[in-house]
């Protein structure tokens, strides 16, 4: 009896969650429409059949409940019920599959106008390439991969020299256009997600695979990783621009050719003279000074240099109200007004010596190794970083400052501008610190590399 | 006509005679079943507190120390692994298969009592390096359970160094363990059934754990090469699964090999376990549902040929887990075709369940309620799989929580329904006595209200999208707050359900001394199991001479028989039939 009233409840209450349910699809911004179709008429198939087969089963609990006196019907097969119940199953199966196998007839066949923009994923982060005017992308291979050749681009391919390179998790699209988004993984499988789109498929290392869609809304949509990739797989998140076909054009041309990226970076010469501006508070070997707040930067490598000083610029990074050393550095960089001069200047940074940082802090740090595992995957096991995984070196920096970067990344004034991709990583993983205590645990072992 | 069954020799049974040779090298198909139960059991809590573990970070991100990025893969993957093969495999054909095989047929034991025994510790091996993972450095891999290479070989994943050899090395143990008690199974199930037991003849339990096990000497050994293949990529240097990549910046010394070839294997492996792990339930349930709703099984030619039906299918839709893996998309069609059909068979199994209790005389027992909250929860699992078979509904539904949800429902809370069914149901057979009725019931209903509260809303955060095997999911604009706080809930639900099993842990140790003395066949059981000269059955099962059986597994309610049920063996000229003056006449032979 109780049994027979509570499964009707939890057919009510189901029936109830899925009407109410503020957790749906999110809205959708592609032509993938006829996915959600689908996805609605299987809820109404098997809707219907979870409703009326428990709902029968609940009355013949009640209706069959014990009794002493009774008996129960004999009643081995009945062919006639079994044919029927097993065609009208057939019937459900079948508006249900059929529907689907078309879509799915679409989903694989992509239209011939579509444009073609490659996505390479990394662990734990994303790239993208466009085919510059000739409309191909160049050849690839992992031989050719390297630091300063990340995508594997053959250098001999004439149709790789003007593809268009964007470093950085944010992908732009022009709305309403056909795209085919060619997927590449360098290292492990990874699925390029965009809940919006509807539509994925994973990138496999050894293969090219592909979809494609039409954005149809214009606006910002989230990228997540749904392969598990390794230990920042939850991290390794991205952003999709949808906007119309002049912004996006816009946005292209700020981008560098394959071409451009194999020129030297920048004259340490004339990256000198522009270091004097910094030489006060980083001194003059970059080596840092507690009293001005300013860290090390002779070490640094140069991508990270770059990314940071452009990060200044724009204000993606020093852009928090609370974070008093940022806006300071932000407001410097009228000093290095452009690309090139931020090119110079870390070009004659790369020339300083590498010396590390003296020591402050000495806490337990046996303790700290085993929380630094959680830091090994991406900065490295000797701390010295990791180009392939954007980490730059900890070894070697000055204490205090790796400790206020912490916190800064913590309390989310650091890393969350919704530019910063790299920095919203270590706002999720600088959060698995849990206090003080850990922190210069974590740091002690850092400055024993 | 005079039969002599195998094994049936009226010489001495060579009882064993010291506790060693009685508990610890037995060879008693009975003693084997229990050691294999308690030690599933055992790693399937250790695997219940891996995924509390996991549901503290997922509904309270951040508050526990220990719990971070590599432990939360590493959990997870350990949780997977321990619950579909060293729990779910090993308890339904290791524990039921061994102790119900014999008896249901009528034997004295399995045909090969000594390789029984092997099989056993060589199972018990294969946990105990699975658990050692735990303790060397690096910890266990955190590959997530489907292993997949690169990633499962390579640096960035945890427990990269020796927590995946000890795991592809457990495995393969494990299948060593498996093939030896599987043959036995087969073997036994088709050579050893007493005069009288014929094919069509068998309870459902029996079809179920045979054409599982069938099923499971043609897949583990998918299983197998993989594992060898894979040991021989980490190890050697081959280049099997591993093409020419970069990583973590450094090229890697491998070419040519393809990710993707590992995943038709495992999924060949992989989608069979899936029915491995259901047949032998779908069988047990059957039984109990016929025995409490003193009624027969209905349509039983027609529930045997599902079973078989389903057990061929299910060797043709591997590849429905590999929809968005970047295969050749045509394959799309041809699986998506194959996953629904499958649907069909299922889909008559369980109208059949349904039907069995129609106009039956339903007692709610401790088993029967867990049989129907079987049904309950199979009935969602199922329909949820309607949507992820459908190759082009699986595509924004893949690895997000509507497959956590979707597969935890169908073949985590389903077949653990079941297992506590059985578990409860032959436990007077098992021990002689009955368990404790009220904390029966008590560990249904939180069991099942609150698995169902965990899983039910888990399909929404799918749909909206949320990735599984996150660690966190902060920082997502897509996700709304309610979305954490639903987490948080579940998590509770979680948590609870978890504490739960304690009632169902001190239940059967408590019953096992103190509970009350089982009357022979408590329930009123027609199959052949419950029809031992003692019970608990001794050494040999049948003391002088082996039954002879009369009539199938699911005699309730014959009309014109006064009896509620006729066991299998009691011969027709004994069963007291109605006569024409409408009295009953026992018939002497």
């Amino acid at each position: 009896m109780v049994l027979a009233i509570v499964i009707v409840l939890l057919v009510l209450g189901t029936v109830l969650l899925h009407i109410l349910s503020p957790w749906w699809l999110t809205p959708i911004a592609s032509n993938w429409s006829a996915i959600d179709t689908t996805i609605n008429i299987t809820f109404w198939v098997t809707g219907i059949v979870f409703v009326a087969v428990n709902l029968f089963m609940a009355y013949a609990i009640y209706q069959y409940r014990y009794k002493k006196e009774r008996r129960s019907h004999y009643d081995p097969e009945n062919k006639k019920l079994e044919l029927w119940l097993g065609g009208l199953t057939t019937l459900g199966i079948a508006a249900m599959l059929a529907p689907g196998l078309i879509v799915w007839g679409d989903f694989v066949t992509p239209p011939e106008e579509s444009a073609e923009v490659e996505v390479l994923g990394q662990q734990w982060h994303w790239m993208y390439r466009f085919p510059g005017e000739d409309g191909q992308l160049g050849e690839t291979h992992p031989r050719f991969m390297s630091e300063d050749n990340p995508f594997g681009i053959d250098p001999s391919d004439p149709a790789g020299q003007d593809d268009i390179l964007v470093f950085g998790n944010i992908l732009h699209l022009p709305v309403d256009q056909p795209v085919r988004l060619v997927m590449r993984a360098k290292d492990v499988i990874h699925n390029f997600a965009v809940p919006h789109f509807r539509a994925k498929i994973d990138m496999v290392p050894g293969m090219v695979t592909s979809f494609w869609l039409e954005p149809t809304r214009i606006g910002e949509f989230d990228v997540v990783c749904m392969v598990l990739c390794g230990m920042a797989h939850h991290a390794m998140r991205g952003k999709v621009v949808v906007e119309s076909p002049e912004d996006h054009a816009a946005w292209l041309a700020q981008h560098p050719t394959f071409a451009q990226t194999q020129q030297p970076i920048g004259d340490a010469a004339t990256g000198q003279s522009l270091y004097a501006s910094c030489a006060s508070c980083h001194g003059p070997e970059g080596q840092g000074n507690r009293a001005m707040n300013a860290p090390k930067i002779s070490g640094l490598p140069t991508w990270y240099l770059q990314r940071q000083l452009r990060f200044y610029n724009d204000r993606v990074r020093g852009f928090h109200q609370d974070d008093v050393y940022g806006q300071q550095m932000a407001a410097m960089m009228a000093v290095l007004p452009t690309e090139e001069a931020i090119d110079h200047v870390v070009a004659y940074i790369d020339t300083l010596p590498d010396e590390p940082a003296p020591t402050t802090i000495d806490r337990d740090i046996r303790r700290g190794e085993s929380l630094y595992r959680n830091c090994a995957s991406c900065h490295g096991d000797d701390g010295r970083g990791n180009y392939a995984t954007s980490a730059p070196p900890l070894a070697g920096q000055h204490d205090w400052y790796l400790k206020q970067q912490l916190e800064n990344y913590q309390r989310g004034i650091r890393g969350s501008h919704s530019r910063d991709y790299y920095g919203s990583q270590m706002m999720m993983m600088a959060r698995t610190i849990h206090n003080d205590q850990a922190m210069l645990d974590l740091i002690t072992y850092i400055n024993s590399l | 006509m005079s039969y002599t069954a195998i094994a049936d020799q009226p010489v001495h049974m060579h009882d064993p005679t010291t506790f060693v040779s009685k508990y610890i090298w037995s060879q008693d198909h009975k003693v084997i079943a229990i050691q294999y139960g308690v030690t599933a059991i055992f790693v399937g809590v250790v695997a219940l507190v891996l995924s509390a573990l996991m549901r503290l970070q997922l509904g309270f991100p951040d508050t526990f120390e220990f719990i971070n990025p590599n432990t939360y893969l590493q959990f997870a993957t350990m949780h997977g692994m321990i619950m579909v093969v060293y729990l779910l495999t090993a308890l339904l054909l290791g524990g039921f298969g061994n102790y119900l095989i014999p008896l249901m047929i009528g034997a004295r034991d399995m045909a090969f009592p000594y390789l029984n025994m092997l099989s056993f510790w060589t199972y018990f091996l294969s946990v105990l390096v699975l658990l050692a993972s735990f303790f060397v450095p690096g910890g266990p891999t955190g590959a997530g359970w489907t292993l997949y290479p690169p990633q499962a070989i390579l640096p960035g994943t945890p427990g990269v160094d020796l927590g995946i050899v000890l795991m592809i090395v457990s495995l393969a143990i494990f299948i060593v363990a498996f093939t030896m008690g599987g043959l036995n199974y087969v073997t036994t199930i088709l050579q050893a059934r007493t005069a009288g037991m014929t094919l069509m003849r068998m309870p459902l339990t029996l079809w179920g754990i045979f054409i599982a096990t069938v099923m499971g000497l043609l897949a583990f050994p998918a299983l197998l090469v993989s594992a060898i293949m894979m040991a021989m990529d980490k190890l050697v240097g081959t280049s099997f699964f591993m093409p020419a990549l970069i990583s973590l910046g450094e090229a890697v010394d491998h070419s040519g090999g393809s990710p993707l070839l590992f995943q038709h294997l495992f999924w060949f492996f992989g989608h069979p376990e899936v029915y491995i792990v259901a047949l032998p339930a779908f069988g047990m349930v059957s039984d109990v549902l016929a025995t409490h709703a003193r009624k027969n099984i209905f349509g039983y030619r027609m529930m045997v040929w599902a079973i078989v039906v389903i057990g061929l299918l299910s060797f043709v839709v591997w590849a429905h887990h590999m929809y968005v893996s970047g295969m050749n998309p045509t394959f799309g069609f041809f699986f998506a075709t194959t996953t629904l059909i499958i649907a069909i068979p299922t889909a008559i199994k369980v109208y059949n369940w349904v039907l069995t209790l129609w106009q039956g005389n339903i007692k709610l027992t401790v088993p029967m309620i867990f049989a129907i909250g079987f049904i309950f929860t199979f009935i969602h699992g199922g329909l949820s799989g309607l949507f992820l078979g459908n190759v082009i509904v699986d595509v924004p539904l893949s690895d997000t929580y509507f497959v956590v949800a979707h597969f935890h429902m169908v073949m985590g809370v389903s077949p653990i329904m079941v297992l506590f069914a059985a578990i409860y149901h032959w436990y007077p057979l098992m021990t002689g006595r009955m368990f404790h009725e009220g904390l029966g019931k008590w560990h249904f209903w939180i069991t099942f209200l609150g698995a169902y509260a965990v899983f039910l809303p888990i399909h929404y955060l799918g749909i909206l999208g949320l990735p599984r095997r996150y660690f966190s999911f902060a920082d997502t604009d897509f996700i709304p707050d309610t979305a954490h706080m639903l987490n948080a809930g579940v998590t509770v639900s979680a948590i609870i359900v978890a504490l739960a099993q304690l009632l169902f842990i001190i239940n059967i140790v408590w019953s096992f001394k103190h509970g009350k003395k089982a009357d022979p066949n408590p329930w009123g059981a027609a199959s052949l199991e419950w029809q031992t000269p003692e019970q608990p059955p001794r050494h040999g099962n049948w003391g002088d001479s082996l039954p002879v059986v009369y009539r199938w597994a699911y005699a309730y309610g014959v009309p014109g028989v006064k009896q509620d049920f006729i066991p299998q063996n009691v011969p027709t000229e004994q069963v007291m039939m109605l006569d024409e003056n409408g009295a009953y006449q026992e018939q002497e032979v």
